[in-house]
């Protein structure tokens, strides 16, 4: 019955099974993926995740600066079940980002991001901003002071844009200040607009990846040694072998996950702002504003570049150029290897250290310029008062260094020979 | 724009002034005692809904707390008239404001902005200052608008800010641990008020994890057969 019915459906539309072939079943991958690996499929769970509590999510909360606070609030209380909604929501924004940096990390740790892959690589940049903006808009709505104004202060960096800054914010606010205007536009945004964006960039990717084949630990190319039957030696099936094996790191992932949100949903104040529990309020500016964990790094490097004549607009279009940067890092990468394990000191210096200073920079953003003032001293020609400030310029010129230097220490740095097969 | 930037950039000072400013106690409020939790929303009627409502909370809410809809309906709802409404205060907004400078925030989720630590040391930390707009003042939280609620309770006290000591003005009805007792279950109850499926989300979340484990283990067993031929 079962059989005939497929069947029926099979010779009406055979794409079905002609694509379930292509991605999946008969999509050689590498058998040699490790740890790092497990991110991709990650990523499309946690997408998954926050679509379906989002949808959810939609059908309780009110896009109404009278309302919205109230709304939230009212999910977590009245609804049945709404607080798992809303935490799981909340909870995997946090772990989106995780997961992407995660994932961006792997593809500098093997050359995922090289030749014949830039697309793919571009694709993942691509849904990197995009979830950027996807995690802004979403998190004015919950409409607590923090989401106010961090919205205020983030609107307001287009705002120093010369020329067309001021006329830019208000369109983007659709009023002078953050109000119902800008959280109804926001709320438009978050739901559908970026959500369509973010699912498209995805199939994108993946449609990209599945045509050139995916890199591996080794950074070897499998589809160079074919077997007999014209699959590659070192290739097996997505279907069922990745596909079990990311079900473990599913569970294993989720069962994180659950812990977060479970017993540490606010997570000391760095999923959920404390601030955000007071409603939004215009007229009162909070004493100190940060934004979520995920976006430290870029703020950090906004605060650490000075003023020019005035205008914060040198820091903002340093914050710009750090993350579009990432664009260029396949050409940026002029090693005749693609993988770490073939790499030579220089670069695995260089990747230690962006590593060091990206976290860092995080570290910088959620505190105070005024973090490490205490241990100070005021000397003739040094406010130590300022070190914490200092520590982020020192970074943020590491951080763009990495990327523009990177074409001359790959090129000179001493490689290893790559191994003709995948090893173990 | 520019003086926003100022504002955030030396905002921190603030934080860093208030964060060092006050040693809190450490709350020993206890999220399972339901005597203290009662307890609690009885002295939170009585002092605190006359002017700072949780609106977020339902009279009937407060069935979870262990109490029947009689207990509730006659010992606790006066400013409602049906079971299912929001614990509104009576004092509107704009009296409020009039009367205190600020028109008192609901208090709902306020144990999620300041933490019960905090809630509980603010409450026990208010003393006489004649220069205040109330006569009262705070060292938890310096010239704050509020009066002292619970002054009949603990009684007037004074503080010396340069010796950094409590002295007694009046006694009150109750004793100094009695009255922090009165704190911790009206803490506990306002813990409670900021999130009430706290209980249940961590009970849900052990049944959560157990069933994830075994599906690790299942999980992990399929992975080993299927990739027994991978060499």
């Amino acid at each position: 019955m079962v059989a005939r019915l497929w069947q029926w459906f099979d010779s009406r539309m055979p794409s079905m099974a002609l694509e379930w072939r292509r991605h999946a079943a008969e999509y050689y991958a590498p058998k040699n993926f490790n740890f790092w690996y497990f991110f991709g499929s990650l990523a499309m769970l946690v997408l998954g995740i926050q679509i379906v509590s989002g949808i959810f999510l939609t059908m309780n909360y009110k896009p109404d600066a009278t309302l919205a606070f109230g709304s939230v609030e009212y999910i977590m209380r009245d609804v049945p079940g709404g607080w798992v909604i809303r935490y799981i929501h909340s909870t995997g924004s946090s772990a989106f980002f995780l997961v992407v940096y995660l994932h961006m990390f792997r593809a500098m740790l093997y050359g995922s991001h090289r030749e014949p892959r830039e697309l793919v690589w571009i694709f993942g940049v691509l849904i990197y901003l995009t979830l950027m903006g996807e995690a802004f808009f979403g998190y004015l709505l919950p409409w607590g002071q923090m989401s106010y104004w961090g919205a205020q202060v983030i609107v307001n960096l287009f705002g120093v844009i010369p020329f067309i800054g001021p006329d830019l914010a208000l369109w983007i606010r659709g009023d002078y200040v953050v109000s119902d205007a800008t959280l109804n536009r926001f709320f438009a945004l978050h739901v559908i607009a970026l959500p369509l964006v973010l699912l498209g960039l995805v199939v994108a990717h993946l449609l990209a990846l599945h045509d050139v084949g995916s890199n591996n630990p080794d950074g070897v190319e499998i589809k160079k040694l074919k077997g007999p039957d014209g699959h590659p030696l070192d290739g097996i099936p997505f279907h069922p072998y990745y596909t079990v094996k990311d079900l473990v790191g599913a569970v294993v992932f989720l069962m994180l996950f659950c812990f977060v949100l479970f017993f540490v949903p606010e997570m000391g104040g760095y999923l959920l702002e404390h601030n955000n529990f007071i409603p939004a309020d215009p007229l009162k500016t909070p004493e100190h504003i940060a934004p979520v964990w995920y976006f430290t790094p870029y703020y950090s490097i906004l605060r650490a570049v000075p003023p020019l004549f005035n205008s914060q607009f040198p820091g903002v279009m340093a914050m710009g150029i750090a993350t579009l940067i990432l664009f260029f890092l396949p050409w940026l990468d002029r090693s005749p290897v693609k993988s770490i394990r073939y790499r030579g000191p220089l670069y695995k210096g260089a990747l230690g250290t962006f590593v060091a200073v990206f976290l860092l920079l995080g570290y910088l953003g959620v505190k105070p310029t005024t973090v490490w003032g205490q241990f100070g001293f005021d000397t003739f020609f040094f406010d130590t008062r300022e070190i914490a400030t200092w520590v982020a310029r020192v970074c943020t010129v590491l951080y763009f260094l990495f990327f523009l230097l990177m074409p001359w220490y790959t090129k000179i740095d001493k490689v290893k020979p790559v191994p003709e097969r995948v090893t173990h | 724009m520019r003086r926003l930037f100022a504002i955030l950039l030396l905002a921190p000072l603030g934080v860093l002034a208030a964060e060092t400013g006050y040693r809190l106690d450490r709350s020993p409020h206890q999220g399972t005692d339901l005597v203290s939790l009662q307890s609690g929303a009885r002295t939170y009627v009585s002092y605190c809904l006359g002017c700072h409502g949780v609106q977020y909370m339902r009279y009937s809410g407060l069935r979870e707390l262990g109490l029947s809809e009689s207990q509730i309906r006659d010992n606790l709802m006066f400013t409602a008239d049906k079971i299912g409404e929001p614990m509104k205060t009576s004092l509107a907004a704009k009296q409020g404001k009039q009367w205190f400078g600020v028109a008192p925030p609901d208090l709902s989720v306020i144990a999620r902005v300041r933490g019960a630590d905090w809630l509980y040391t603010y409450l026990r930390s208010f003393y006489r200052d004649a220069n205040a707009a109330s006569g009262w003042n705070n060292t938890v939280f310096p010239n704050v608008a509020m009066p002292h609620a619970l002054w009949t309770l603990q009684g007037e006290r004074a503080f010396d800010a340069k010796q950094h000591k409590w002295s007694e003005v009046s006694r009150g009805s109750q004793t100094p641990t009695e009255y922090d007792a009165t704190v911790r279950d009206l803490v506990n109850f306002l813990v409670y008020a900021g999130e009430p499926a706290a209980a249940s989300r961590k009970a849900i979340g052990v049944v959560v994890l157990f069933v994830l484990g075994i599906l690790f283990i299942l999980t992990y067993l399929l992975k080993l057969n299927y990739w027994k031929d991978v060499k």
